[in-house]
C-alpha cells in the first residue's frame, strides 16, 4: 500500500496564481519585446541556436540577475507599510544607463501594472503606480505583481520569475525571428534551467537598502538597445 | 511605447468617456492603408481623429500616412508587433491600447481613434478589448474564392470591404460570388464592395463610419450604459 506523506513534509506546490504570473499568454505587452534579441541578431551576433545560448548566458548573468534581486525586493517591499518605491526607481535607473532600455522596462512595467491590477486587483500594485508618473520600472511591477498574486515566499517567487523572464522572453523572440527550431530553443532553456535557479536563489537575499542590491552590467546590451532604436526596420520595440 | 507618460493605468477611460475605436484588418494589400487614409480625408473637417499603424516591418503604413499629409503627424502613431501582427490586435493587445491611450491623453478629446492592423491572414480579427467596430478588407486580386473561406474578419466583421473591384476583369474574379458568398456567411451584416482607387471619397464606407460614430456618441449621452453589448448600427 502507497503511504500518503505527512502534508507537513510535502514541499509546498507553486501556487496557481504564480503560473498565471509565469504564462507567456498573461496579456502584457512582452511579445513585442527581445531584450536586445533582435538588435544582436541584426549584429551578426546571434544566427544559431549555439550563438542564442551564449547570449542567454550572459543575459542572465547580468541583467537577469539585477532583474530578479530587484524584482524579489519590490516583492518584500510591497509588505512594508510606506514602500520606498522612488529610491527603488532611481537604483534601477542608476543601473540601466540606456534611455532605450529604460523606456522599454518602463513600458513593461507599466503594461504589467496593469494587467496585474485588473487580474489581482491589490492596493500595493495602485500604490507603485502611483507612485511611478513615468511607468514602474518591469522588475518592480513584477516583484508586487508576485505579491499580488501570492503574497507567501513572494521574494523568492518573483526572483525566479524574473530570472526565468530574463531568458524565455528573448528565446521566444529568436524563435519568431530567426525561425529557430523551437525545440531544440528549448532545449537551450532546459539546459540553463539550474542556472536561472542559481540566479534566482542568489537574488532572493534582500538587503536592507535597495542601494546594496546587484549593480552587474551588460554594455553590449545597452549598446545594441541605443543602436536599434534608431533603426527603420525592426519588428521588435527593444 | 513609453510616450504616453501621463496616464493612469488603473483607470482606464470609461467606455463613455472616450472615441469610438474602429479596427481595419484584413490580408496584406488589400488597401488597408488606402482606406484609412480616405477615411481621414473625408472624416477630418467633421470629427478629431487619430490613427494607430500596426507595421509589420517598418513603419511603411505610418510613413505613407504621413506623406500624404491627410492628418497632422502627432495624430499617427506606429506600434511594432514583435512578428506577431494578430496578437498585437487579439490576444495581447497592451501596445495598441497604449498607443490608444497615448492618442487620447495628449490629443484631448477624440472622436474616432482608427487602428490599421498589419496585413494578416483570414484568422485575424481584433479582440473587443481593443476595438469597438471593426473593417475588414479583402483585395478581389487574391481571388474570388476569398469569402467562401470565410474565417472570423470575413464572417464577424462589422463591414466587409471588397476592395480593388476595378481589377475585377482583369484577374478574372466574379464579383457577384464574391458577395453572395460573403452574404451567406456574415448574416445580414453589410458587405461593400468598392475600388478606394477610383472613388477615393469612399461615400459608401464613410457614412457607415459616420452612423456608427453617431450611435456611438448618442449612447454616450444616455450615458454609456449599453455600450458593452449587442446594438449594432448598421
Ligand atoms: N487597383 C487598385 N489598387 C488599389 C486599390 N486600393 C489600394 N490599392 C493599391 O494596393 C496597394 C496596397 O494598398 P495598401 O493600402 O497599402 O494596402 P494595405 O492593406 O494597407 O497593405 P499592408 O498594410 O501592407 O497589409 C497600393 O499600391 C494601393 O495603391 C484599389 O481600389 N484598386
Ligand atoms: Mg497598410
Amino acid at each position: 500500500m502507497p503511504t500518503v506523506p505527512a502534508a507537513s513534509t510535502a514541499p509546498a506546490p507553486l501556487p496557481a496564481s504564480l503560473l498565471l504570473l509565469a504564462d507567456s499568454r498573461l496579456p502584457t505587452g512582452a511579445h513585442v519585446h527581445s531584450g536586445g534579441l533582435e538588435p544582436a541578431a541584426a549584429a551578426g551576433r546571434v544566427r544559431t541556436v549555439a550563438a542564442l545560448a551564449e547570449f542567454l548566458r550572459g543575459r542572465l548573468a547580468t541583467a537577469g540577475l539585477v532583474a530578479a534581486a530587484f524584482a524579489a525586493a519590490a516583492a518584500a517591499e510591497c509588505a512594508r507599510p510606506e514602500p520606498r518605491w522612488a529610491a527603488f526607481d532611481a537604483e534601477l535607473d542608476a543601473r540601466t544607463p540606456s534611455p532605450a532600455q529604460r523606456e522599454a522596462s518602463r513600458a513593461q512595467g507599466r503594461a504589467l501594472l496593469r494587467t496585474a491590477h485588473t487580474v489581482w486587483p491589490a492596493p500595493a500594485l495602485a500604490a507603485l503606480a502611483a507612485a511611478s508618473p513615468g511607468g514602474a520600472h518591469h522588475p518592480l511591477a513584477l516583484g508586487a505583481a508576485a505579491h499580488a498574486a501570492a503574497p507567501e515566499h513572494a521574494p523568492a517567487h518573483a526572483a525566479l520569475l524574473a530570472a526565468s523572464a530574463a531568458v524565455t522572453g528573448p528565446a521566444s523572440a529568436a524563435v519568431r525571428l530567426l525561425a529557430l527550431d523551437p525545440l531544440a530553443v528549448h532545449g537551450v532553456l532546459a539546459e540553463l534551467a539550474p542556472s536561472v535557479d542559481a540566479v534566482a536563489a542568489e537574488a532572493r537575499a534582500v538587503p536592507d537598502s535597495p542601494a546594496e542590491l546587484p549593480a552587474v552590467s551588460a554594455p553590449a546590451l545597452d549598446v545594441h538597445a541605443e543602436l536599434h532604436r534608431g533603426q527603420r526596420l525592426r519588428l521588435f520595440e527593444s | 511605447m513609453g510616450a504616453n507618460h501621463e496616464h493612469d493605468p488603473h483607470h482606464p477611460a470609461p467606455a463613455a468617456g472616450r472615441a469610438l475605436r474602429l479596427g481595419i484588418g484584413g490580408p496584406v494589400g488589400g488597401g488597408k492603408t488606402a482606406l484609412v487614409a480616405a477615411l481621414c480625408r473625408v472624416l477630418r473637417e467633421d470629427f478629431a481623429l487619430a490613427v494607430v499603424t500596426n507595421d509589420i516591418y517598418t513603419t511603411e503604413d505610418a510613413d505613407f500616412l504621413h506623406r500624404t499629409g491627410v492628418l497632422a503627424p502627432e495624430r499617427i502613431s506606429a506600434v511594432r508587433t514583435g512578428c506577431c501582427p494578430h496578437t498585437a490586435i487579439r490576444d495581447d493587445i497592451t501596445a495598441n491600447l497604449d498607443a490608444v491611450e497615448a492618442h487620447e491623453s495628449r490629443l484631448g478629446p477624440l472622436d474616432l481613434v482608427i487602428v490599421e492592423s498589419g496585413g494578416d491572414n483570414l484568422t485575424a480579427s481584433f479582440s473587443q478589448g481593443l476595438a469597438d467596430r471593426q473593417i475588414f478588407v479583402l483585395d478581389v486580386a487574391g481571388g474570388d474564392k476569398v469569402p467562401r473561406k470565410g474565417g472570423p474578419g470575413v464572417t464577424l466583421a462589422d463591414l466587409l470591404v471588397i476592395n480593388k473591384i476595378d481589377l475585377a476583369s482583369r484577374v478574372g474574379a466574379d464579383l457577384d460570388v464574391m458577395t453572395s458568398d460573403a452574404d451567406h456567411v456574415r448574416e445580414g451584416r453589410p458587405v461593400i464592395a468598392t475600388s478606394v482607387r477610383e472613388h477615393p471619397d469612399v461615400p459608401e464606407i464613410a457614412s457607415w463610419v459616420r452612423a456608427q460614430i453617431a450611435w456611438w456618441r448618442a449612447n454616450q449621452a444616455a450615458g454609456g450604459a449599453e455600450l458593452a453589448g449587442s446594438g449594432h448600427a448598421h
